[in-house]
């Protein structure tokens, strides 16, 4: 009640002062604004453009490992002294594949994925006028961004950036001289990094309070769509896991800048006996995986909660065990924290202490097959309309279980044993948090750029986008399993030096293309998307007959998202379909009253007043029908 | 309405030309500038050319699909002016899906089989054979799994495409059937939990394999080291402080095992019997990786780490199995260690019992006449490693 007081005076500010008291100029408006639907935008336009240089690094080094042997003049011209000769440096390689996997897990699917659909949604979803505290939420972005440069700039520097694998494993990262990207580059990680922290722990606090305080009247937690409770619990477990990051990163500052042994014992580099003394570099990969392991749960939440919305709105059908959904998506929330040393069977941990980390792990399989199947019955006796995002949400759940599976065996102490570290790992995470997460997000932009931008995206350069991406992903990563399987392992600059590794040569050629082809079809996105913005066809209020409350907005964005009160909640968001109703679909807004003859008595599980009324009627009802 | 979108791709049309040319003048002067920067380098406008080559190409090709798309919509408003229905994307995206699901299982089958041959040949360590089972039984239950649920999966948006004249099911939930799917997936991955966990338990065991070869590998930037130990059996201690020019490992000579240990070039081990891989690093983390024994393990600086097995099959035999006469086995980095990480190997031989005594017999010991008269200043002076260590309180101070 309190909060919905709050919101009332919220109404009355917004409606008298605001021609008056912040005139709109560009600057507020476009750049520092504290407006949640700009921030998103802001998010997904810099989350798209981190997207595209990280892949072009990611076509950089695949050039490397299918021509090992080849001299690309043009390179030289480009990189300079990062591929002399127009080859690739080693030392290059190794940054373009770290720079990579930084940008593609954090700056794009964390902050891309999650900053612009829990900026987007969780307002427009749950009913509220804006986040909950929108000056933070400003600097959540402008943090983002900062990060961003400071991590790019990193290939500004003599020694190029940071190169010790997106793990960034000390002590190959804390000693200057153990490798050119520890040095400057590395400094310059480290820096962003914390940055970004910041930007994800000011994001995540913001969409934490505002989904617990500022629900619209009769919006439970229950009824909030599963994007939000994806959004949601994402949030949660960024505000819980990436602190211990910033700790891990701070001592390595320590150790590289300040001459402590946090991670250091031992050494001996170069042949020259180093001071360091009673570290561990065990306890970086701690730390780094109590972040690193719910980070790809943070990476794959929300594609999971964008796929459900999408595919339920699109089979024209309620999502299939919403209750099940939402324990599952709880259920991995919780073991997320549980299961990091999976990642360090074969660092030299307890081997006992391996076995327990295993169990866990492969109890969270549980909960993600559960989802799985539910998305699958979702589908079932739908009647799917293939829009863009739908196609993207299945392409996610496809990537999901064929990426899901492979994990399976990795979970496993024993068989990881021989596969950690190799490409089966590397096939893995792209097919289950690479590929399936950035189907989930573009899923999103195809379904909300309406909401975003009040114009429609072209559904056939959707599809084409769709059918090259999805079939060139396949491409890229399913043989990557079996270069996995001959122990080929991941990081190599050349596999040239191995004659058994000789006959993976062609198909590295093929992958590489296949790669190429999928980066070209990101050029229908892009041109789709910036065409779209300013030519496509005008939206209509509700375009995909959806029935959570983001389509129940202005199409022009007002600042406090509705004109007047703020609808009310009646019911969940899934009511697709509902025998008994002439449309199929009934927006969250409509109340049970307008909707008498597809009421069930389930809908009235905890309101007797409601569930009598409904007595009443079918009552009523039977005695009509026989009067007739 | 349709004549302004006309302007409207006009003038879309002509920015487009303007960009291209633009950036064509852009390409041109850059390569001039490349080619009057010197001689050298003259050779690089041409590389420019190829790469505008491909550039055209590229455009070339998404004008061929602007066409396309013109043409379509061209044909789709013809039909619909007629009257009919215009084309059908929804049923056409369905019909892909149905070709993805056909064509995209024959692409699996084919990749299983024929990338599926070309990986490790069979385990060449007792342990390994565990672990191959285990493998193949989780490949089994997890290609079914992942047969039926793509079969469902696209199988399901094809048969239930949309149409005008069917309303979907409203089904939100049904219990049974989501504690049946939760407890099957429990089940399984119990079994497997509980397979892998005294799998993974044998393997690490070490009281249960006796009467070991102690063998040392260090790694460290961008080589390994290897030590055998001597006739007594035992391997002498190593202290990093102790590492100079000649002492590599930083051998501990007051330690008496040292005297006889000797240094090897290539990892010789003998067939059915119990080795015991000592494995340390000495600057960064390397992994000690052999993938025909399914062993690996970390090289951790300042955490000596080790692994127990038993390697079965010889390098002779193996070449017979693998029908290759050049097989090797061989022991490779496998964490990411710096530059040349990718070319960080060392040759593995198994060979016979006698084989391995005329073989350790050869080799040098580590104790070189060198390091012996180094050694002997050593002997005297105690101070270097103190002046060490008291240089490194004044560090942590």
């Amino acid at each position: 009640m309190s909060t919905l007081a709050v919101h009332d005076h919220g109404v009355l500010q917004h409606g008298e002062g605001h021609e008056h008291h912040h005139k709109a100029t560009f600057l507020n408006t476009y750049v520092f604004s504290q407006d949640h639907k700009m921030i998103a935008k802001q998010f997904l336009i810099t989350g798209i453009t981190m997207a595209f240089i990280a892949m072009t690094l990611s076509i950089l080094f695949r050039i490397q490992l299918a021509y090992p042997d080849k001299s690309f003049p043009l390179l030289e011209t480009l990189l300079g002294r990062f591929a002399p000769g127009g080859r690739l440096s080693p030392d290059f390689y190794m940054s373009l594949v770290t720079i990579h996997g930084t940008i593609m897990v954090f700056f794009v699917l964390t902050a891309g994925l999650s900053g612009t659909f829990a900026n987007l949604l969780i307002p427009l979803q749950i009913g509220a006028r804006d986040m909950a505290s929108p000056l933070v939420n400003m600097l959540s972005y402008w943090f983002f961004l900062t990060a961003s440069i400071i991590m790019l700039s990193a290939f500004f520097v003599e020694k190029g950036p940071a190169s010790g694998g997106w793990t960034i494993y000390p002590p190959l990262s804390a000693m200057p001289k153990a490798m050119p990207g520890s040095g400057m580059g590395m400094t310059l990680w480290l820096i962003s990094m914390v940055c970004f922290i910041a930007s994800s722990l000011m994001g995540g606090i913001n969409y934490v309070s505002t989904v617990l305080n500022m629900r619209t009247k009769g919006m439970d937690l229950w009824k909030m769509p599963l994007t939000v409770w994806a959004l949601f619990l994402t949030a949660i477990l960024g505000v819980l896991a990436f602190p211990v990051l910033v700790a891990g990163v701070v001592l390595l500052i320590f150790d590289r800048s300040f001459g402590t042994s946090f991670y250091l014992s031992d050494i001996v580099l170069n042949g020259q006996v180093q001071p360091y003394e009673g570290g561990s570099p065990i306890l970086f990969q701690h730390l780094f995986w109590f972040l690193g392991h719910p980070e790809v749960y943070i990476v794959i939440m929300p594609a999971m909660g964008i796929s459900s919305e999408v595919m339920s709105v699109n089979s024209r059908k309620p999502i299939f065990g919403y209750h099940a959904m939402v324990y599952s998506l709880i259920g991995i929330t919780v073991l997320s924290f549980i299961v990091w040393g999976h990642h360090m069977f074969v660092t030299g941990m307890n081997p006992f202490l391996g076995g327990v980390f295993m169990i866990t792990t492969l109890i969270i399989a549980v909960p993600s097959a559960v989802k799985t199947f539910n998305w699958l019955a979702t589908l079932w006796r739908g009647n799917i309309r293939f829009t863009p995002a739908m196609l993207f949400a299945i392409g996610m759940v496809s990537f999901f279980i064929s990426g899901g599976l492979t994990g399976i065996f990795l979970g496993n102490a024993a068989l990881d044993i021989n596969l950690h570290d190799t490409y089966f790992v590397v096939a893995h995470f792209h097919l289950v948090m690479g590929s399936a997460a950035i189907f989930g997000m573009l899923a999103g932009v195809y379904h909300w750029f309406p909401k975003m931008f009040r114009r429609m995206m072209d559904e056939r350069l959707g599809y084409l986008h769709f059918w090259i991406t999805f079939i060139g992903a396949y491409l890229v990563f399913f043989p990557m399993h079996f270069m996995g399987l001959d122990g080929v392992p991941r990081r190599y600059y050349a596999l040239t030096e191995f004659p058994a590794f000789n006959r993976w040569l062609t198909v590295n050629v093929f992958i590489t293309w296949a790669a190429i082809m999928s980066g070209f079809a990101q050029v229908a996105f892009l041109i789709n998307f910036v065409y779209s913005i300013f030519w496509g066809k005008k939206t209509v209020q509700n375009p995909w007959n959806a029935n959570t409350l983001e389509w129940d907005a202005p199409i022009e964005h007002v600042h406090g998202n509705w004109i007047g009160e703020i609808p009310t909640v009646y019911r969940w968001p899934y009511d697709y379909s509902k025998p008994g109703h002439e449309e199929d679909f009934i927006p969250q807004t409509v109340p049970f009253s307008q909707t008498m003859s597809s009421n069930l008595p389930h809908d009235f599980e905890d309101n007797p007043a409601g569930l009598a009324e409904y007595n009443k009627w079918v009552v009523l009802n039977k005695a009509n029908e026989e009067v007739k | 309405m349709a004549f302004k979108k006309l302007i409207n791709s006009k003038k879309i049309l002509s920015l487009f030309a303007v960009f291209l040319l633009s950036g064509t003048n852009l390409l041109m002067a850059q390569s001039t500038d490349v080619a009057a920067s010197g001689n050298s380098k003259a050779g690089h406008s041409s590389d420019w050319f190829s790469v505008g080559y491909y550039l055209l190409l590229f455009f070339f090709a998404i004008l061929c699909v602007a066409t396309l798309g013109k043409i379509l919509k061209v044909y789709d408003l013809s039909v619909k002016m007629q009257g009919k229905k215009g084309i059908n994307w929804n049923n056409i995206m369905a019909l892909l899906c149905a070709v993805f699901l056909v064509v995209g299982l024959y692409g699996a089958y084919w990749s299983l089989t024929v990338q599926g041959s070309m990986t490790l040949p069979v385990s060449a360590s007792e342990h390994g054979v565990a672990i191959d089972n285990m493998f193949t039984v989780t490949s089994i239950l997890t290609l079914i799994v992942f047969v039926l649920t793509q079969i469902l999966l696209f199988g399901f948006a094809f048969i239930y495409r949309a149409s005008d004249k069917r309303k979907a099911y409203f089904l939100p939930h049904n219990n049974t059937i989501e504690k049946v799917w939760t407890v099957i997936p429990a089940v399984v991955l119990t079994i497997l939990v509980v397979f892998g966990f005294f799998t993974w338990q044998k393997v690490m065991d070490i009281s249960s394999k006796k009467g070991d070869i102690n063998i040392d590998v260090t790694g460290h930037q961008f080589a390994w080291e290897l030590r055998y130990p001597g006739t007594d059996g035992k391997l002498g201690k190593v202290d990093y402080k102790l590492v100079t020019g000649l002492n590599k490992l930083g051998v501990d000579y007051s330690d008496r095992n040292s005297f006889d240990d000797l240094q090897a070039d290539t990892l010789v081990l003998p067939v059915n019997k119990t080795i015991r891989l000592n494995i340390h690093a000495q600057d960064v983390i390397h992994s000690v990786y052999l993938p025909q024994f399914r062993v690996q393990m970390n090289a951790v600086p300042g955490l000596p780490t080790f692994f127990k097995f038993v390697p079965t099959i010889t390098t002779a035999d193996m070449r017979i199995k693998t029908d290759n006469p050049k097989f090797e086995y061989t022991l490779y980095c496998n964490k990411i260690c710096g530059g040349s990480h990718y070319n960080m190997q060392k040759v593995v031989r198994v060979v016979s019992e006698e084989e391995y005594q005329e073989w350790i017999a050869k080799q040098k010991p580590y104790l070189s006449d060198q390091l012996k008269a180094d050694l002997k200043i050593a002997e005297i002076k105690p101070s270097v490693s103190g002046q060490i260590s008291s240089n490194k309180l004044a560090l942590n101070n």
